[in-house]
């Protein structure tokens, strides 16, 4: 169980030739991914790490049964390559590349909503429910199965959170990257509600960080609908100044928008158990389900 | 990337919108040449990038052209919320009947843009967003759609417009949406859009923030980027180098890999009493040059007294990461205490490279954080 991924997803590479498609695809094989096919225009016919690789989209899915993709697509290709997997049927598309313009991000989003697609990034370390399917660059080992989802808008962070909870005894059912830009395909309010349905999942871990306003609307949400599981916050850019872009392109301060304390203060508001660092999340989760 | 206000005017004017007649000036005596060309009264507009500017005093009126040159003196050099002003715009000053405002920008939670419309121009529309929320019209786009002829005339009709005047109000809209879609706009936004005494809409003044991811696009712009404005010198450097850098004004130097993460540690050094002096991402699987670009450009700032770096190896590899390290500290030679927290990827053999280099390694990066403002506070 867990959520979008699992030991039934079969996946193909798009931008499997490529230096970061290539290296992923082989720790993606050894996590034990079903990685049926790979396509990179112009190299149909080669193989990477065993997986044979196609032209387009449709030859690999003639020739392989497969319901989900990865891209490692460079950024000015990787609108194309999206478009092609929504438009060939493919349940779920995680996009690592970043870079990508919001323009294109934001067609690609609604080309997935009229196809029913759940597109996962731009600019997401991707997907991984342990010990089934890892559809992402993230370092295996420092997850564990157990009864912990967690939904981030950040990469090395989550790890970071993740090794704590996994050291600590607790272990992940879902992990998943949301994307660091603007425009994602899903938001925290779409990952609560398949976390509720889930009935592997105990509690929830959200990791956010300034810029937009997912968060507060995830507070709204979990206050509104008296969400039933516990969950557990932590924001990161509370030191960030106003108007400057702190790594991320979605992590910026416009004007009075975004800002981590106003964040932190709906998710208390909300009952949601706030950490003052990364380190508190694992106790805050063990005093949440105790009782 | 921001745009000046002359640049995202010049663009309207591409698209069939009304300006005020003026032109830029870099000296007082070419913005009096400009002057003696247009219509008195006049405006004379400090160009920078920051807002708030007509608060600030970068915005002043003249009667005559030898006024306006006095003015343009005074702006030019001067500081404007700590930036200097190199240029000014002159512009024919408008006999305002009613001042709106219009504006197109990305809703995250829709993830499609959306069409801001006002009939309180002249504020901070996020000013008006909160006093009077009654006074926006907002329209969302739909992605596959677009902003459609009937959408604008819809909004135009809300701010009280009728007959051949709505027309014209909307043709403005739907001229910003489509300049707003073929420059990658973040924002784009007219406020205030002017009508006038005798009933046209003129766009008084104009911002365009363009999308950094698709720069590429934007040739034109691409070559400013290195010039000046929106970015200190050191920020340039770092992004040409691949590094997201931003100053800040404390004493520890930060660096880490991943954006999440480096804001992380940002906020643990200040939970521990530090001031941290800039944030710095080297990006996944940065190499050793990458790490030493990274703490040549740290360590370009005086204030740092100690260089806190807090990496969690997953596609980057701690090796990589103390090869970068001894590199830099060999090239750069200098003696500023580091406080480093290495795991993850290749992390015992990063540790040993360190260590026999006599540099210590921390596992746990809230231990750092604290280690590192102990070493800023002693000095």
């Amino acid at each position: 169980m867990g959520i979008i991924v699992g030991k039934e997803t079969k996946a193909i590479v798009q931008g499997i030739t490529g230096t970061q498609g290539s290296f992923h695809t082989k720790l993606m094989l050894d996590y034990g991914t079903k990685i049926v096919a790979g396509v990179t225009p112009g190299k149909g016919g080669q193989q990477v790490h065993g997986v044979p690789v196609y032209d387009t989209v449709k030859e690999a899915l003639e020739n392989h049964e497969a319901n989900a993709s990865i891209i490692f697509v460079p950024a000015r290709f990787a609108a194309d390559a999206a478009l092609e997997a929504i438009e060939n049927d493919l349940k779920t598309v995680v996009i690592i590349t970043e870079h990508i313009p919001i323009k294109d991000s934001i067609y690609i989003m609604a080309r997935a909503k009229e196809k029913g697609t759940t597109i996962i990034g731009p600019n997401t370390p991707g997907i991984i429910t342990p010990n089934e399917c890892k559809l992402g660059i993230m370092p295996a080992h420092i997850f564990k199965l157990g009864t912990i989802g967690i939904a981030s808008r950040s990469g090395t962070l989550t790890y970071e959170i993740a090794a704590g909870l996994t050291k600590a005894g607790l272990g992940q059912s879902t992990c998943l990257g949301l994307g660091g830009d603007p425009v994602v395909g899903l938001n925290f309010i779409d990952i609560l509600e398949m976390f509720k349905k889930d009935e592997k999942t105990e509690a929830v871990v959200l990791i956010g960080e300034i810029g937009g306003n997912l968060e507060e609307l995830a507070a709204k949400y979990i206050k509104e609908t008296n969400y039933p599981k516990p969950v557990v916050a932590f924001i990161a850019g509370k030191t960030a100044p106003p108007g400057k872009r702190m790594g991320h392109a979605g992590a910026i301060i416009m004007g009075r928008a975004g800002t981590a304390q106003s964040k932190i203060e709906a998710f208390r508001k909300a009952g949601v158990a706030v950490a003052e660092k990364p380190s508190e999340v694992a106790k805050m989760l063990l005093e949440k389900l105790k009782h | 990337m921001k745009l000046f206000e002359y640049e995202a005017k010049n663009i309207l004017a591409k698209y069939g919108i009304l300006i005020p007649n003026g032109g830029l000036a870099t000296t007082p005596e070419q913005a009096e040449e400009i002057a003696s060309k247009i219509k008195a009264p006049y405006a004379v507009k400090a160009q920078l990038l920051v807002a708030g500017r007509g608060k600030a005093g970068g915005i002043l009126f003249a009667e005559t052209p030898q006024e306006v040159k006095e003015k343009a003196e005074k702006l030019l050099g001067s500081k404007i919320k700590g930036i200097t002003v190199k240029s000014v715009w002159i512009e024919e000053k408008l006999a305002i009947k009613r001042e709106l405002y219009f504006g197109v920008t990305v809703d995250r939670f829709q993830k499609a843009y959306v069409a801001i419309a006002s009939s309180a121009g002249g504020m901070d529309i996020e000013e008006i967003a909160e006093k009077m929320p009654e006074k926006l019209v907002k329209f969302t786009v739909d992605p596959i759609e677009g902003f459609r002829s009937y959408h604008a005339n819809y909004m135009a009709k809300k701010l009280g417009y009728e007959g051949k005047q709505m027309l014209q109000l909307a043709s403005v809209f739907t001229r910003l949406y489509k300049a707003a879609m073929d420059y990658d706009a973040e924002l784009m936004e007219m406020n205030p859009l002017v009508e006038t005494v005798d009933g046209q809409f003129v766009a008084a003044d104009a911002r365009l923030i363009i999308d950094d991811n698709a720069l590429y696009r934007h040739p034109d712009y691409t070559a400013r980027l290195a010039e000046e404005g929106e970015f200190s010198p050191e920020e340039i450097e770092a992004r040409q180098k691949g590094l997201a850098y931003v100053k800040l004004d404390g004493d520890i130097g930060i660096i880490g890999n991943g954006a999440g993460l480096v804001m992380a540690t940002l906020d643990a050094v200040q939970l521990y009493g530090g001031k941290p002096a800039n944030f710095l991402d080297v990006g996944g699987g940065a190499p050793a040059d990458r790490i030493a670009a990274a703490l040549n450009i740290v360590l370009s700032n005086p204030n740092v007294k100690v260089v806190f770096i807090n990496i969690l190896g997953g596609i980057t590899r701690c090796d990589e990461v103390a090869k970068g390290i001894i590199e830099a500290r060999n090239r750069l030679g200098f003696t500023k205490p580091m406080v480093i927290r290495l795991v993850g990827t290749n992390e015992q053999e990063g540790k040993r490279i360190l260590l026999e280099a006599g540099i210590h390694v921390l596992d746990s990066m809230e231990e750092a954080a604290r280690k590192a403002v102990e070493i800023a506070q002693k000095g």
